[in-house]
């Protein structure tokens, strides 16, 4: 698992990263805490899981510093499925994130919703085999993370509220500064870097292709079939789903539900039929009741 | 002709879509069992397999894919291979829930390769599918291994004498992606099926 040393091998491995992230959309990604809640993601039909010992709703509830999870928990959820396993790093833990590596879990998300290790830095991706997700809430901070390595971006949302608000919000930012960028002429790129705090040649190509040059996930919030159709019509490329599957009182057909409801996102009929017969969503938690501190898409930058 | 159809359920069809364009083909999304009828050709496109084998059963897509495929070409890439493949191999509990359709006679290994950070570029050899000695670069992502082939599939394409790529008539089935390189002589090839 040594480094890359040519740009040619550097670029190969980016397009290996990316390449899985292609594979995955369209899909569900869904947080697991155990071998028999994988088993039940997988049997739904998600694309991947996220092995954490507690899903965010709970990380919220519990307090304390959220940290890796556990290893042998992480290679228990690797034994009893064959999709892809995730897991999380502390935001700029690299020494977490090699540990990760060397476990073999297939992606890692350098996540807020655990506890960041470094107020300063992210984690530099590139200098890993592995391919990385993180979060963000604008086009500036989606391009920073793209800078250091990331083959795929996600909203951050507000994880584990069940509120959607800040996913849209996010994703709305993102595709609208693209927009903004696609209108610009070649000589106000670089101001426009400048402004956003953004790499000014992932921006330009950004520009160039119409969107973000890895794939973009809805995540942090999404709790029913029709809030993961909402992102999918925002632009979304696939959706994670934390809490909103094992918090909820129905997990096994609220999975298989949203997986449908990803497939089928701009067919109202279909989302009727698959929305029918579901139980209770999970509570949650409104954001805008939520003090400044609990909010955790504040965390990174 | 009708367009390239594109089995849109889950996985990398943008990647498709946008080969098939930069040869000036244009292609139709397939969810449901009536979009069959609008399209010349279809595409399985990589994906994670246990959750196209769900979906293909949840639409009602098993079997007229199946009835599509006795008199049309089809390409499956990755997962679309396993999709397309006549049996499994090697995997417990019940193949995770991943039920091929048996188009292809050949067996195959999901995640044959090991994990994600197993995945690889390689040139492979392409002569019986291109039509030239010129190896295709090819990726490979957390990929199938073709661990047998029977009498009714040819191998069009090895690596390193292991077969890569198995055709049986104008059905096309590949372990890597060609939707994520520029070469696009295999989607030439596959359009010549059709």
């Amino acid at each position: 698992m040594e480094s890359p040393r040519t740009d040619q091998q550097l670029q190969e491995q980016f397009r290996h990263k990316v390449g899985l992230a292609e594979m995955l959309k369209g899909g569900v990604i869904m947080d697991v805490t155990n071998a028999e809640q994988a088993k039940i993601a997988e049997e739904a039909g998600a694309v991947a899981v996220m092995a954490l010992e507690r899903i965010p709703s709970d990380i919220r509830k519990m307090g304390g510093i959220a940290r890796m999870s556990n290893p042998g928990m992480i290679s228990e959820i690797q034994k009893a499925v064959s999709i892809p396993v995730m897991a999380k790093a502390r935001i700029g833990h690299f020494a977490e994130a090699q540990i990760l590596e060397a476990l073999g879990v297939d992606f890692i998300d350098e996540s807020e919703v655990l506890t960041p290790a470094d107020n300063q830095n992210h984690i530099y991706k590139h200098d890993f085999k592995v391919p990385f997700v993180c979060g963000c809430r604008n086009l500036g901070e989606a391009l920073r993370r793209i800078g250091e390595g990331a083959a795929m971006m996600r909203t951050k949302g507000e994880a584990g509220s069940g509120d959607i608000v800040e996913a849209v919000t996010h994703m709305r930012e993102v595709t609208e500064g693209i927009r903004r960028l696609q209108m610009m002429r070649k000589d106000e790129m670089m101001a426009e870097a400048k402004r956003l705090g953004a790499p000014y040649r992932v921006l330009v190509e950004t520009a160039e292709l119409g969107k973000l040059p890895v794939p973009n996930f809805a995540a942090g919030g999404i709790a029913t079939p029709a809030d993961a159709a909402l992102m999918m019509q925002l632009g979304a490329e696939s959706v994670f789903v934390g809490s909103g599957i094992f918090a909820s009182e129905d997990p096994a057909p609220r999975a298989k539900a949203i997986v449908d409801a990803v497939t089928f996102f701009d067919d109202p009929a279909k989302l009727v039929e698959v929305s029918m017969t579901l139980g209770e969503a999970m509570k949650g938690r409104a954001v805008n009741e939520m003090d400044e501190s609990e909010k955790m898409a504040g965390r990174g930058w | 002709m009708k367009p390239v159809g594109l089995l849109t359920l889950q996985g990398d069809y943008e990647k498709h879509r946008q080969a098939f364009a930069a040869l000036g083909h244009p292609t139709r999304n397939v969810r449901r069992p009536n979009e069959l009828d609008d399209v010349s050709c279809l595409v399985i496109p990589g994906g994670e397999s246990t959750t196209l084998s769900r979906l293909i059963d949840r639409t009602g897509l098993r079997e007229p894919l199946r009835e599509f495929a006795a008199s049309h070409p089809v390409m499956g890439t990755c997962a679309g291979l396993i999709m397309m493949a006549r049996e499994l191999d090697g995997e417990a509990p019940a193949d995770f829930g991943v039920a091929p359709l048996g188009l292809l006679d050949c067996t195959v290994r999901r995640n044959g390769y090991g994990r994600q950070i197993d995945s690889f570029t390689a040139e492979v050899a392409a002569g019986p599918l291109l039509g030239d000695d010129d190896p295709f670069s090819a990726v490979f992502i957390r990929a199938p291994r073709i661990v047998d082939v029977g009498p009714a599939a040819e191998v069009v394409a090895d690596l390193d004498g292991e077969p890569v790529a198995v055709r049986s008539g104008s059905l096309l089935g590949l372990t890597f992606h060609p939707e994520l390189t520029d070469d696009l002589r295999i989607q030439r090839a596959f359009l010549d099926l059709v």
